[in-house]
């Protein structure tokens, strides 16, 4: 759980740290191999949803409502009798898929402006860097809870929320990155054979910094899972009755006395989903810095 | 020393412009929202009478840079407007809000603090020790748990099973504040942790390594008056500027956690305003959110240079 700008400044200070770079191939790497495990894990159980949830996740069933789990109900039901077990399978195909996809355009927006104004530099650069101190002022879920609220109920607006705001770290990380690049001597030498501007960004400088960015968007998805359960949470999420962890911890917080593990399980999953995200962010970091290649 | 906080203008100066964008952002909010924003914030409610009211109290049927300039005017008289829910003015809800949430602040801070130094200090004694990995561990945990969930489990642990706690609300007195407070400023403090142990380990290990702790050593100082001294003192100023910028996140957290406990600040004053569609409720608590971690930045960076004596932001300094 984290806000752009802490989670940046905790992506700078890794990337100062600079360490000795493993040189094992990526599945020696602990980290990486443990993640990909769990959330290929988490994947595979979202995807396979209609074949393992074993009951309906929205049909109701007054008659079996708020059972403690048992044979029928491993996980229980909730208020309406909708399966608990099923409806947390289906909510990792909404959190998962949400969570991953709403990363996408800010990962590409904010690279794109941000290799522009450390590339060309000038006005430019200083425009956008104005923007990104103004947005990074707003704290992460106040901003995502007004633009959500702005834009109405439903996955677009979630989308064009966090895109809204999560860009500015994307811009900042590969515009940091581009600035050290842009000195060296590949780039020069780039230029004096005739390239474009355009053809030395992206055939040049882009693979070299786009790794920071990568990484970064590793804790990235993780952050966005957080806004989206908050969201659910608070009501202004995915609508009921679709299946989502948010929205589940809020319907279990009502009955916390008698049915602990309503409000519980959901937040325990958010926690290995984000545990397994952090690894891959981890293991790639240990693979993908350029100090390896030296 | 006070020559080296002549950076303060102009650090202010600097900050002007955000603080202007920020305002810009807050007015176009209501611009964001799709079709005629009266329309939208009245919802089924909308009469054509109701709306051309709205219309005229918003000053929609202006320019927007007149729209704009109004509304700039009328924040620097310290006027947010009026609420659409209840009529008072926004600027009395909201200054009723911000020292609920700033105690709630403050608290989470200071616990936060309780719970760090001390877990960095074990871990970055022996790292990689047994503790250490265990330290290592609640830092993983930590983050890796929503915040709203952390609160709530708390309720279940500490309010519904021990009796410990209430399980939400913010009391009457000041000491029953601090009593209610305490589980929200617990969870913030939670979340928070794992980001200063963090930093704290790592500055912490850096500075037992260093030359000037083992000068101490040499001289005899051992135990906890070395670390409170010598150790300590170095490894928090890194640990400084970490927690400015995390103050920010603890400030949207704030906001979250309030709605958990049912705290009446800014946070339960912003969602509440939400789900009324009550626009300037909603822009009003954004504005001062956004002012409060532009403020925060700025007293950072005054820490920061006031405990560091290597540290010079002013002029001289970097030419």
């Amino acid at each position: 759980m984290s806000t752009p700008s802490a989670l940046l400044a905790r992506h700078q200070e890794k990337r100062r740290a600079s360490r000795p770079r493993s040189l094992k191939p990526w599945y020696q790497n602990p980290s990486l191999v443990a993640g990909l495990i769990v959330v290929g894990a988490l994947v595979l159980i979202a995807v396979l949803a209609p074949v393992l949830a074993p009951y309906d996740p929205v049909k109701q069933d007054l008659q079996n409502a708020l059972q403690d789990p048992g044979a029928a109900h491993w996980l229980g039901t909730d208020k309406y009798g909708r399966d608990v077990l099923s409806r947390l399978i289906w909510g990792a195909q909404i959190d998962l898929r949400i969570g991953f996809l709403a990363v996408l355009i800010p990962f590409v927006i904010g690279s794109v402006v941000g290799a522009l104004a450390g590339y060309f530099g000038g006005w430019f650069d200083s425009i956008v860097m104005q923007i990104v101190d103004i947005f990074f002022a707003f704290p992460f879920y106040v901003m995502v809870i007004v633009l959500v609220f702005v834009f109405g109920a439903g996955e677009a607006s979630i989308y064009l929320a966090i895109s809204a705001i999560s860009w500015v770290a994307y811009a900042k990380i590969v515009r940091g990155e581009v600035l050290v690049a842009k000195k060296q001597d590949y780039v020069a030498a780039a230029r004096l054979g005739g390239l474009s501007h355009g053809r030395v960004i992206a055939r040049h400088i882009g693979p070299n910094v786009l790794s920071q960015a990568l990484i970064y968007a590793m804790s990235d998805v993780v952050m966005d899972i957080m806004a989206i359960v908050t969201l659910g949470y608070l009501g202004l999420g995915i609508a009921p009755p679709t299946a989502e962890w948010g929205s589940m911890i809020l319907d279990g917080q009502e009955f916390i006395t008698t049915q602990w593990q309503q409000a519980t399980i959901p937040g325990l999953v958010i926690v290995v989903a984000s545990l397994g995200l952090s690894w891959i962010g981890d293991g790639l970091s240990d693979l993908l810095s350029p100090e390896r290649r030296k | 020393m006070f020559h080296r906080l002549s950076f303060i203008p102009g650090r202010l100066l600097r900050a002007l412009p955000v603080i202007l964008g920020v305002t810009i952002v807050v007015f176009l909010m209501v611009h964001l929202l799709p079709g005629d924003p009266a329309i939208a914030i009245l919802g089924d409610k909308g009469t054509p009478q109701r709306i051309a009211a709205l219309r005229e109290q918003l000053g929609l049927n202006q320019p927007l840079w007149l729209q704009y300039a109004t509304f700039l005017g009328r924040l620097l008289q310290g006027n947010f407007g009026t609420s659409l829910v209840n009529n008072r003015p926004v600027a009395e809800l909201v200054f009723q809000a911000v020292p609920v949430t700033l105690t709630l602040l403050l608290f989470a801070l200071i616990l936060s603090l309780l719970i760090s130094i001390p877990l960095a200090a074990i871990a970055a004694t022996r790292p990689n020790g047994g503790r250490d990995l265990g330290v290592r561990a609640f830092t993983l945990l930590g983050q890796g748990m929503p915040q709203f969930w952390v609160g709530i489990m708390l309720i279940l642990l500490v309010s519904v099973e021990l009796r410990l706690f209430p399980v939400g609300g913010y009391g009457m007195t000041d000491a029953e504040h601090l009593y209610y407070l305490f589980l929200p400023a617990l969870t913030l403090a939670i979340s928070m942790a794992p980001t200063i142990i963090r930093s704290l380990r790592a500055s912490t290990i850096a500075s037992l390594g260093s030359d000037y702790v083992a000068t101490a050593r040499s001289k005899g100082s051992a135990g906890s008056a070395l670390f409170r001294q010598h150790v300590l003192r170095n490894a928090a100023i890194p640990t400084i500027s970490v927690i400015g910028v995390n103050l920010g996140y603890l400030v949207g957290g704030s906001i979250v956690i309030e709605r958990v406990f049912a705290i009446p600040g800014l946070g339960s004053l912003m969602l509440t305003g939400i789900f009324a569609r009550d626009f300037p409720t909603i822009q009003a608590v954004a504005l001062v959110v956004a002012l409060f971690v532009i403020i925060i930045g700025i007293l950072t960076d005054v820490l920061y240079t006031l405990l560091d004596p290597r540290v010079n932001f002013s002029k001289e300094a970097r030419a």
